[in-house]
């Protein structure tokens, strides 16, 4: 709680499993995302409101941070060298950022395809088609899509390089607390992980809520957790000197 | 996996060298094949492909890691779009593994990686924004600088999810050669990063040769 300064969500929502939505996050606030029932996959990227040319970089925060996974304390960086969100919280201690979305293809071929004539808003969406779907609605599109994030997902991989995804990582309950350090257009599906082979179409749904956040002081864990951390919170702050 | 080339240099159509600091920009078409040569050994070439008649569709990272199940790119490995296509195979390679989630080096990640002063040093995402301003009738712009492949660059992942830089893997006179399977735009930046030990601070030339 001490990097939360309102107990109850200023809002809370739950989006259903194979769907999409989007919003903007304002700074100082903090996104809680919520595995409701277990086996959760969330599919997200971030974009600068004010010039969305600025967006979440997989490779800057993975070598920026020495990591293939993301936990609590890490931060993720824009392609600006700045800082959208803060990871403050984090229930699971790996998500996934490399292996991409699922797209139509993969969902027929996995899971059958379901139209909206026969399942109505049980129909099979994609990672890939969500993501354009509300990226459109900021007059975003193809050349805007990146790396997305997984949150609730493993990858890992052995010495080879082979990746393998791990089934049953999410538990119902489980939460992400993402702070964020800027305003951010945050764009996010709930369609199956491109590498889950459940043999269902992995329907779960978010729940999402958010808070105001407490001050970031100069002792802030994400902020001290790495130099490199620590400069892109200065470049932050000087992206919010400038418009003041 | 190493794997030799099976072609001759003097029966190339195209070699052109790409000084450290540069851009590279041309158009393979389907069915030739290109070759990336380290001339001195340790440079990194971070490249990116587009499709040569609709840029929209590129290089895409995560798509071709994923539909292949590694993380590292060597001979054999088949690089996808964004558009879920094979735009080139791997079929030749000396080094045995190249980086394609380390990213590019830019102005901005300098501030972040070595120190805020770093911020004006030359960076190979500025390479790319002035290969796109240089040739505006590719009509590409900032939104189509994505993530792209750092051939004869070593990022090993460790299984407990750690990422670390390394070096020792390229050396003088080693290669990767790709065919094309769709006509392709390659647009590299020779890495002009003078704050990383992994080429000793010292960003050397490359060549690039195309067979038909």
């Amino acid at each position: 709680m001490a990097m939360l300064e309102t107990a109850t969500p200023l809002y809370d929502d739950l989006i259903p499993g194979g769907s999409h939505w989007s919003f903007i996050v304002r700074r100082g606030h903090v996104l809680r995302l919520i595995d409701e029932t277990g086996g959760a996959s969330v599919g997200m990227l971030m974009y600068n409101p004010e010039n969305p040319l600025e967006r979440y970089n997989m490779p800057d925060t993975l070598k920026n941070q020495h990591t293939f996974l993301l936990t609590q304390g890490h931060v993720l960086f824009s392609d600006m060298g700045r800082v959208f969100a803060s990871i403050i919280r984090d229930d699971l201690g790996w998500h996934d950022t490399v292996s991409g979305t699922c797209n139509a293809d993969m969902v027929e071929q996995r899971w059958g395809k379901k139209t909206y004539q026969e399942a109505h808003n049980h129909h099979h969406r994609n990672g890939f088609s969500s993501f354009l779907n509300e990226l459109a609605k900021y007059g975003l599109g193809k050349k805007d899509l990146t790396a997305n994030l997984n949150w609730f997902s493993k990858v890992k991989t052995d010495d080879g390089g082979n990746m393998a995804y791990v089934s049953d990582h999410s538990y119902a309950g489980a939460t992400v607390d993402l702070r964020f350090e800027m305003d951010t257009i945050v764009v996010l599906h709930t369609c199956p992980h491109p590498l889950d082979t459940a043999p269902e179409y992995p329907s779960h749904p978010l729940r999402y809520q958010l808070f105001k956040a407490a001050p970031v002081t100069d002792a802030d864990p994400c902020k001290n957790s790495s130099p490199e951390a620590t400069r892109a919170f200065a470049n932050t702050a000087l992206y919010h000197m400038m418009q003041s | 996996m190493i794997k030799k080339s099976a072609l001759n240099p003097e029966n190339a159509i195209f070699r052109e060298t790409v000084p450290a600091g540069e851009y590279f920009l041309k158009v393979v078409k389907a069915g030739e094949t290109v070759q990336i040569l380290d001339l001195e050994g340790n440079q990194a070439a971070d490249t990116l492909f587009y499709n040569a008649h609709n840029p929209t569709e590129r290089y895409s990272a995560v798509d071709t890691i994923r539909e292949q199940g590694n993380v590292y790119l060597t001979a054999g490995s088949k690089l996808m779009s964004s558009e879920n296509n094979v735009m080139l195979e791997i079929t030749a390679d000396t080094c045995g593994r190249h980086d394609t989630l380390g990213g590019a080096c830019s102005a901005e990640s300098n501030t972040t990686r070595y120190a805020l002063e770093k911020k004006c040093m030359h960076a190979c995402r500025d390479s790319w924004l002035v290969a796109v301003t240089e040739h505006e009738e590719l009509g590409m712009t900032k939104r189509d600088i994505t993530h792209n492949i750092n051939f004869f660059m070593n990022v090993p992942v460790t299984a407990e999810g750690g990422l670390t830089f390394e070096d020792g893997i390229s050396d003088a006179g080693k290669y990767v050669e790709l065919k094309a399977e769709m006509d392709v735009l390659v647009m590299i930046s020779n890495c002009p990063q003078l704050n990383n030990p992994c080429n000793a601070y010292n960003p050397t030339p490359i060549e690039v040769l195309v067979w038909s």
